[in-house]
């Protein structure tokens, strides 16, 4: 009996019509690629081209006295200053606990008991908590909470602690960045050798001591792309500072940590808002965007080439 | 006499090893524990920022603030007739500062509230609306006819005589701008995916994927920025419409915050589509384009809700590009009208309440309101990811 077979070529017959469909969409998927590049050739050109020519070193050198909105005088030293020591402060804290997060779910626990499940349900829940709800979280918790516990037990007079401060908008944003640092560290933990780690327990070592000799060295660039990653986030992030610690305008520097701080970020906001006359100033918003911008960029061009390199690295080990 | 020495030596030796063991143990159990209680605070974040913003909020859920402007005046003398807790909901002050005054001063605070009750305009003594408790539920979320309209209204207006709290037209506004964005951030981002993860030669792909992320990097305020002197410029001239700031420019400013987050979720779940059934359409003599059309893309599709669903969560709690670019309107679909938003309801007017009062206390229940949102959408975008890699778990 004859077995009768259909050939019926699943795709169709390979016809012109075939070739031009195909190469029609392959085209549209791209230019979709294309008209993001150029979304961000379009801010990143704007931006620089209209921004480096007012940045000169006294702007950047100077602490405004009076009036921030004049031209001529003023400058962004105070808000260098407050966003570089709030990144800080919050790398100082959030880092830490970040790094220690990721090895315990890396290296202790197992991947099917419930608690490992919760926790890394609850970074990713909390790595899209909206910014402006942390801002209302540091309020409540940080500053109506913590801080004024502080303030009625030291009995001040005053609020110190209870009111808006450079480490409670640090702390926010450390909670806030926390999912970075870990997914990060996690990332790289994984890249490291098994070989390595199973040579390390064959000659004795313990968990502990593989931790620290061959993990840690071999995680580091890791650690460091996701504290990049953190550090250039917090950097730009205004929402969850808004209420939590900075300052309009302050004629000085912040001295402790209770102090409120100016903020690069949130002067941007005030610059192109509040404004009393937007085209005279523009001068002074294009110089503090472009400092922004060249801040967050350089952290994030660092953390690429760093997490290529590891990439590349973990390829060539495999 | 020497070799038994050397035994009871050698045993010692092996005691105090052994010894070193139990300690080097102990310490590696102690520090092991360590490192799962630090690990929980992620847990407790969570935990924590619901349990505080909601705290805020929660006199509104238990029906103790009231907002009414005209309230039965309680006369200083008869300060003793009533319970603290009547006089503390009637001066409109939080416990814990309630708790630091003595009667004094509380007969002052009334003295001062009865002389405000005495400037108040007769004609709002007669106002049946300045005696209502406009943070009561049915309020805030249904329409209500307040005097001197001609029909029932949703209206926010907290900064009025009598402030009007209704939720809806900023839940609209939040809805409308991040439709707009979506509308516009979904299709380009999953294209590029498509494109990036299936299509692209490696060389592009290692280029173009890193570049992409890059637009991650700018943060909301400059692309707000960008948005406010530059786009609504653009956009009033080419699309002529009457209000430059309004919700169609806040969307699209807004669809580059969504673009990147779009796109690197839905490119990992195409990427992790696995090649061998890729291989096989090519075999059977698929085009790379009807390979990841017909293809990845329905084996991903889960993972590209996902994204969506992230997008989604992003954009309704995005904050800064909506302060700076939308302009407040009453509600409306109209996406050339302005648009009030949540988020940035919450951050122009948190700076100007009264702490404690009932304006910050409905600011808080926004926060909760949010948070609850966003919550869902990552819960369940987290479940569509787990059942997306279930299903390919093991295959390469």
């Amino acid at each position: 009996m004859d077995i009768k077979i259909n050939y019926r070529p699943v795709w169709g017959l390979k016809t012109k019509k075939f070739y031009i469909s195909s190469h029609f969409f392959t085209a549209l998927t791209a230019i979709c690629g294309l008209i993001i590049l150029f979304i961000l050739f379009l801010i990143l050109s704007h931006i620089f081209i209209n921004g480096f020519k007012h940045i000169s070193w006294r702007f950047l050198t100077t602490i405004p006295q009076t009036d921030f909105f004049n031209v001529e005088t003023t400058g962004i030293l105070p808000h260098i200053v407050g966003t570089t020591l709030k990144v800080f402060i919050m790398t100082i804290f959030g880092v830490p606990v970040g790094v220690i997060t990721a090895i315990y779910l890396s290296e202790y626990s197992s991947n099917t008991s419930k608690t490992t499940r919760i926790i890394r349900s609850a970074v990713n829940n909390l790595a899209g908590v909206p910014s402006i709800v942390f801002g209302l979280f540091g309020l409540g918790f940080f500053i109506n909470f913590i801080g004024q516990n502080i303030d009625e037990l030291m009995k001040y007079q005053e609020p110190v602690w209870g009111k808006p401060a450079l480490i409670w908008a640090s702390l926010t944003l450390a909670v806030m960045t926390l999912p970075v640092v870990i997914v990060s560290t996690e990332e790289a933990i994984r890249a490291t050798p098994p070989g390595e780690r199973e040579a390390s327990y064959a000659l004795g070592a313990t968990k502990l001591q593989t931790i620290f000799n061959i993990i840690l060295p071999r995680a580091f660039p890791g650690i460091l792309t996701g504290t990049i990653l953190a550090v250039s986030r917090a950097a730009g992030e205004v929402a969850p500072i808004l209420f939590t610690g900075v300052a309009y305008f302050m004629a000085d520097l912040p001295h402790k940590l209770t102090d409120q701080f100016l903020d690069l970020g949130f002067h941007v906001f005030v610059l192109s808002t509040q404004s009393p006359n937007i085209e005279k100033t523009k001068p002074i918003l294009y110089a503090t965007v472009a400092v922004l911008v060249v801040l967050t960029f350089t952290l994030n061009l660092a953390a690429i080439f760093i997490r290529a390199r590891i990439r590349r690295k973990q390829r060539a080990s495999e | 006499m020497s070799k038994k020495f050397s035994q009871t030596e050698a045993s010692i030796q092996s005691v105090t090893e052994r010894r070193g063991v139990y300690f080097r143990k102990v310490k590696e159990r102690i520090i092991e524990s360590l490192m799962y209680t630090i690990s929980l605070s992620v847990i407790a974040a969570i935990f924590c920022i619901f349990l505080f913003v909601g705290k805020e909020a929660l006199p509104i859920f238990t029906g103790k603030t009231n907002s009414a402007l005209v309230q039965d005046p309680i006369k200083p003398e008869d300060i003793d007739k009533y319970s603290p807790e009547q006089i503390r909901i009637y001066l409109g002050l939080p416990k814990s500062k309630f708790k630091k005054l003595d009667k004094e001063t509380l007969i002052a605070l009334l003295e001062v509230k009865m002389e405000a009750f005495k400037e108040i305009p007769e004609n709002f003594k007669n106002d049946k609306d300045a005696r209502v408790n406009t943070t009561q539920w049915k309020y805030l979320i249904f329409p209500h006819q307040w005097t001197g309209y001609d029909k029932p209204v949703y209206i926010w207006q907290p900064v009025s005589n009598i402030p009007k709290y209704n939720i809806m037209p900023l839940i609209v506004g939040s809805l409308k701008v991040t439709l707009i964005g979506l509308l516009f951030a979904v299709p380009i981002s999953v294209g590029a995916a498509i494109y990036v993860s299936q299509l692209a030669k490696p060389a592009i792909r290692e280029t173009l994927k890193p570049a992409i992320e890059l637009l991650a990097g700018i943060p909301s305020v400059v692309i707000g920025f960008f948005a406010l002197l530059v786009m609504a410029s653009w956009f009033q001239s080419v699309f002529k419409y009457e209000i430059r700031l309004n919700a169609f420019v806040a969307g699209i400013a807004m669809s580059f915050a969504l673009i990147p987050i779009i796109f690197s979720i839905a490119e990992d779940a195409l990427y992790a589509v696995p090649r061998s059934i890729i291989n096989g359409a090519y075999a059977l003599g698929a085009s790379k384009w009807q390979a990841a059309w017909q293809i990845a893309v329905p084996a991903a599709f889960t993972g590209i809700l996902a994204a969506i669903l992230l997008g989604f969560g992003r954009a309704i709690g995005e904050t800064m590009i909506v302060l700076m670019v939308t302009s407040a309107s009453e509600m409306t679909w109209n996406i050339f009208q302005g648009a009030r938003t949540i988020t940035a309801t919450i951050a122009a007017e948190m700076a100007e309440v009264v702490f404690g009062g009932p304006h910050y206390r409905i600011l808080f229940l926004l926060g909760t309101l949010l948070f609850g949102f966003t919550f869902i959408a990552n819960i369940v975008a987290q479940v569509a990811i787990g059942k997306f890699k279930e299903k390919f778990e093991g295959l390469k």
